[in-house]
């Protein structure tokens, strides 16, 4: 649509200033307060401009962490939350793009049966099933552990309906062609179906680590070795440090840096997913 | 290169439904054989059955010396062209006609010269780096046909590879494919509804309906014998025209009016007994000098440029159109009374219970 209309287009123009204005200030103002030492952030007005503090804070919490929650360094804890949702993410893809090829390609009995038995079970959430997951965690003895973090996680009933749902459209005949060309199941599944899936890996891909690096209740539970605390949890632990106020500047840097990773992901799977939008696969 | 024999073939769909109604058919090697059939007659499914796509209810498939009922469609030494083409989207069209040699493990200096003969026998070889959305319709149907032909398999089977081109690509890759396949000398099989296609194409035509065989033949052995009512009527555009008629003596009789001799060939039959009298549009004459006469009365012309049709009524069976094809373009006021003649070597005989010609 081709409009010319100069005073729609300032007004269009200037909401989305607003919007815009709207979610950027608060990481704005995050950035500014983790370049400033703490006192200034105690007084009013909060400062608007970079301070001088850049990398003194960011050494402080990516190397030794906070003193008053834990002295933790927020390098450490990154890496649990990437180890944490990149296990999650991969677990869950992997495990869902299977679960959906056998019930999509094989005949077996009570197909169904298994579908809705997964779609069911798996849609209560970690919290509705806290108590027996943590108690089967604890007695396989996986507190304290990456897999206590991640497995109890992986299991996804919304990518294997998702990932089922695209198999279903993929025609059959391209399943039988594959078949006249000698393409086993396995063969099929890896040449035909994996390289078809890319677009819907990517979108869940992102999905699914946002989901896993957000994750606190979890980590919270099965963790109290300190090496395992997770980004978010971290955070947490600084902002309510007893009996004193928390430090600010560096409880925005380690949030900076927690905005980070998930950004990154975004950014670098934004060429996958546009290329999807575009280019339909016929 | 094989010949390939059905055997009292039968399908059954795991819901109950009975597709196929047990089939004979012995297509010798080299030979390009059509199925042909209204849809829903099972032209697919047979089709499927031999690619070993679907299983064989009962009965025997052979291709060659094997039995090939249990073994996989790879193992069949068989190609088959889709009527969506069915190409990998993801691939370029080198590698969708390599993946199947691929997976054969042959050598990749074979493949890459298979590939590249086959690009140069159908003018594919600036598309070879290409993916198949890049491609027109008409493209990825040679694709699928390279696709075919790199396999060198003894038998093509194609399921109404042409229906998603546009009329005139249609008739050009029709006249393609069957020179492709003399020249290969593979043993074909193709269905189609396109009675066109199944006319010019078929060294012999299947004439599928319900599942049944209603006729094997060449194209004119079916055009000018046919062996059912439902061949007749399938068969030739526009369709047969029937009337019911009645045996006297030595005569079939219609309306209790036109009096028809027996066709050429036809025995003694019992007198009073009930026919159906066909006769092609294309063999009723203006005027002319056939031997019987049918008053017909004009109700709608139809103009194709080359040829006339023209509908209308005997006067006491206002039920029936019986259509008169003529060459050439001529004007009728409807309601316009005509009289047509018929040779009789151009009568057909069917009997009127079980359709089967007489
Ligand atoms: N999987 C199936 N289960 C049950 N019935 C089926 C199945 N596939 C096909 N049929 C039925 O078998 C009959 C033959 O189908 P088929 O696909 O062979 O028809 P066709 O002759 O190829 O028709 P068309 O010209 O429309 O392609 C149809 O009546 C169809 O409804
Ligand atoms: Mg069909």
């Amino acid at each position: 649509m081709i409009e010319n209309r100069p005073w729609l287009a300032v007004l269009s123009h200037l909401v989305l200033l607003v919007g815009v204005a709207v979610i950027v200030l608060p990481i704005w103002i995050t950035f500014v307060a983790s370049t400033h030492p703490g006192e200034v952030l105690m007084q009013a007005p909060i400062p608007m401009w970079p301070g001088d503090k850049f990398l003194e804070n960011y050494a402080l919490v990516l190397g030794a962490g906070v003193e008053d929650a834990g002295g933790v360094p927020v390098g450490v804890m990154l890496l649990n939350s990437l180890i944490m949702a990149l296990s999650i993410t991969f677990g869950k893809i992997a495990i869902s793009i299977i679960a959906a090829y056998a019930i999509v390609y094989f005949e077996f009995p009570f197909r169904m049966f298994c579908f809705w038995i997964i779609f069911i079970t798996l849609m209560l959430p970690v919290e509705v099933r806290i108590l027996p997951t943590f108690a089967v965690v604890a007695n396989l003895e996986m507190l304290n552990t990456y897999a206590g973090l991640s497995v109890p996680l992986i299991a996804s009933a919304t990518a294997t309906f998702l990932f089922r749902q695209f198999f279903l459209t993929v025609p059959e005949e391209l399943c039988e062609a594959a078949r006249i060309d000698g393409a086993g199941p396995f063969k099929f599944f890896i040449d035909i179906l994996l390289p078809l899936s890319r677009t819907n890996m990517a979108a869940l891909f992102v999905i699914l680590f946002i989901y896993g690096w957000n994750q606190y209740l979890w980590p919270l539970l099965v963790t109290t070795d300190e090496s395992y605390y997770t980004i978010v949890m971290g955070i947490q632990r600084m902002v309510n440090v007893s009996e004193q106020l928390p430090v600010w500047n560096l409880v925005m840097a380690t949030t900076i840096l927690a905005m980070l990773p998930p950004v990154i992901v975004v950014v670098g799977m934004q060429k996958l997913f546009v290329k999807g939008l575009v280019e339909v696969e016929k | 290169m094989a010949e390939v024999r059905l055997n009292d073939v039968q399908k059954v769909y795991p819901n109950g439904f009975k597709a196929i109604h047990g089939i004979d058919i012995d297509i010798t090697d080299g030979e390009f054989i059509v199925l042909v059939g209204p849809s829903g007659c099972g032209k697919s499914t047979l089709l499927r059955m031999i690619a070993g796509l679907e299983t064989v209810s009962d009965g025997e498939i052979h291709i060659g010396e094997r039995m090939v009922n249990q073994l996989e469609p790879a193992d069949r030494d068989i190609a088959m062209v889709f009527q969506n083409y069915a190409l990998y989207p993801h691939m370029s069209c080198y590698d969708n006609m390599a993946y199947g040699l691929r997976n054969k493990g042959m050598p990749k200096d074979e493949i890459e010269k298979r590939v590249r003969e086959a690009a140069e026998i159908l003018e594919l070889a600036q598309l070879l780096d290409r993916r198949p959305r890049q491609l027109s319709g008409g493209q990825r149907q040679r694709i699928a046909m390279g696709r075919a032909i790199v396999r060198e398999p003894s038998v093509f089977l194609f399921d109404e590879p042409l229906s998603n081109l546009d009329a005139k690509l249609r008739v050009q890759m029709r006249v393609e494919i069957r020179k492709l396949q003399r020249n290969l000398g593979t043993t074909s099989v193709y269905v189609t509804h396109d009675q066109v296609e199944a006319m010019t194409m078929a060294d012999r035509l299947v004439v599928m309906n319900e599942g049944v065989a209603e006729q094997i033949g060449t194209p004119i052995e079916v055009y000018e014998r046919p062996a059912t009512m439902f061949v007749a009527g399938f068969i030739g555009s526009p369709a047969m025209n029937f009337m019911d008629a009645k045996v006297e003596g030595e005569e079939v009789v219609v309306g209790g009016k036109l009096h028809f001799p027996m066709p050429n060939g036809t025995g003694a039959l019992e007198a009073g007994r009930e026919v159906s009298l066909g006769i092609r549009p294309e063999h009723l004459d203006l005027g002319g000098n056939g031997d019987v006469g049918l008053p017909i009365k004009v109700e709608l012309v139809e103009h194709l440029g080359a040829d006339t049709l023209v509908y209308g009524y005997l006067p006491w069976d206002t039920q029936n159109l019986v259509t008169l094809r003529m060459q050439g373009s001529q004007e009728f006021p409807a309601g316009h009374e005509i009289t047509l003649t018929v040779s009789h070597d151009h009568l057909h005989l069917f009997d009127k219970q079980s359709g089967k010609r007489i």
